[in-house]
């Protein structure tokens, strides 16, 4: 292997920059639970504390891809596993 | 970087497990880390409520009052979560659902009183998750034959071909992996964003980094706890679902 530490640094920060993108996904997802939310709370106001409480249990298992980017990203950054 | 993976002490801003003690166990280099400190305070905090309410309820009134209204809210609001999910086979699971509810609250909550959440290290979370795969597994062997195992495993195609079995025994091995990482990354981001502000912003983190505790430590731990219990739950409730169905 012809590189040098610093590039190899350098490639893991990229690397990880890429892999917070996986953000993007969770915040769609979790906007449209909570926009399909407010209209059932619209529909029936009186059911509003069982949407809350299925609406913040989907929204926390959408979480789940965007924190494996979040993972993936400390892990290059902070572990670097690259590095020889 | 020699301690190995999440054990590197970062420079100013520091949010890594550190070791302190390290002795060799069956020649293998085994590190005492800030986890094992946090996760001993946290059980001693646990040990002394539950000494405290076993005395309050050893001389339970018929009218409670006082300590003896707060465990009994308490475990009056478990039971409630576990019978709302899992209906008449929840007596058997209360005291493990409860028993791990409670942990893994205090353990998110403990960011609060400065310690480093126990949950923010991936060797707690996985076990926790391990013992709800093997929960899930007992209770499906205990609850179904064999052959309606076998027929659920090969579920989209016929029984007697079982291309499907791989690909179903992979989602099976993904639920611990999936419970833990959620619960652990979910914490640890908290953890990361708080170092983050502690440790680049000192002087200007006055009295706004306690809007961001309220969100990251008690909002979101609460919110991952219920999450994992519930989804323990239904995992458990699927297995044993099955063989009464």
């Amino acid at each position: 292997m012809g590189f040098d530490e610093n590039f190899i640094r350098g490639c893991s920060a990229i690397g990880a920059g890429l892999a917070v993108i996986a953000g993007i996904g969770p915040g769609v997802g979790q906007g449209i639970a909570a926009g399909h939310a407010a209209a059932a709370v619209g529909r029936n106001p009186g059911a509003k504390s069982d949407i809350t409480s299925t609406m913040l249990l989907g929204q926390a298992v959408a979480e789940t891809t965007g924190l494996y980017g979040l993972v993936t990203a400390l892990l290059l950054m902070f572990v670097q596993p690259l590095l020889p | 970087m020699e301690y190995g993976i999440l054990l590197s002490a970062g420079n100013e801003v520091d949010f890594m497990v550190h070791g302190l003690f390290q002795y060799s166990f069956f020649g293998h280099k085994v590190w005492i880390t800030t986890t094992h400190v946090s996760i001993l305070i946290v059980m001693l905090l646990l040990l002394g409520f539950a000494i405290a309410a076993n005395r309050a309820m050893k001389h339970a009134k018929e009218v409670p009052s006082g300590f003896q209204n707060v465990v009994e809210l308490i475990v009056e609001m478990l039971d409630k979560m576990v019978k709302g999910t899992m209906g008449k086979n929840a007596s058997k699971f209360r005291n493990y659902i409860g028993t791990v509810f409670i942990f893994i609250l205090i353990s998110n909550l403990s960011g609060l009183m400065g310690l480093r959440p126990p949950t923010a290290d991936y060797g707690v979370t996985l076990p926790l998750a391990l013992m709800t795969f093997a929960l899930i597994h007992f209770n499906t062997f205990k609850h179904n034959s064999l052959k309606a195992i076998w027929v659920d495993k090969c579920s989209p195609l016929p029984p007697w071909l079982p291309i499907w079995l791989p690909i179903n025994i992979i989602s099976d091995i993904a639920v611990p992996i999936s419970l833990s990482l959620r619960l652990f990354a979910n914490v640890l981001s908290g953890v990361v964003m708080m170092a983050l502000v502690y440790g680049l912003l000192d002087l200007f983190a006055l009295i706004w980094p306690a809007f961001l505790h309220v969100y990251l430590d008690i909002f979101s731990g609460a919110i991952q706890t219920y999450v994992f219990c519930m989804l323990t739950m239904t995992y458990i409730q699927n297995a044993i679902g099955d063989g009464e169905a």
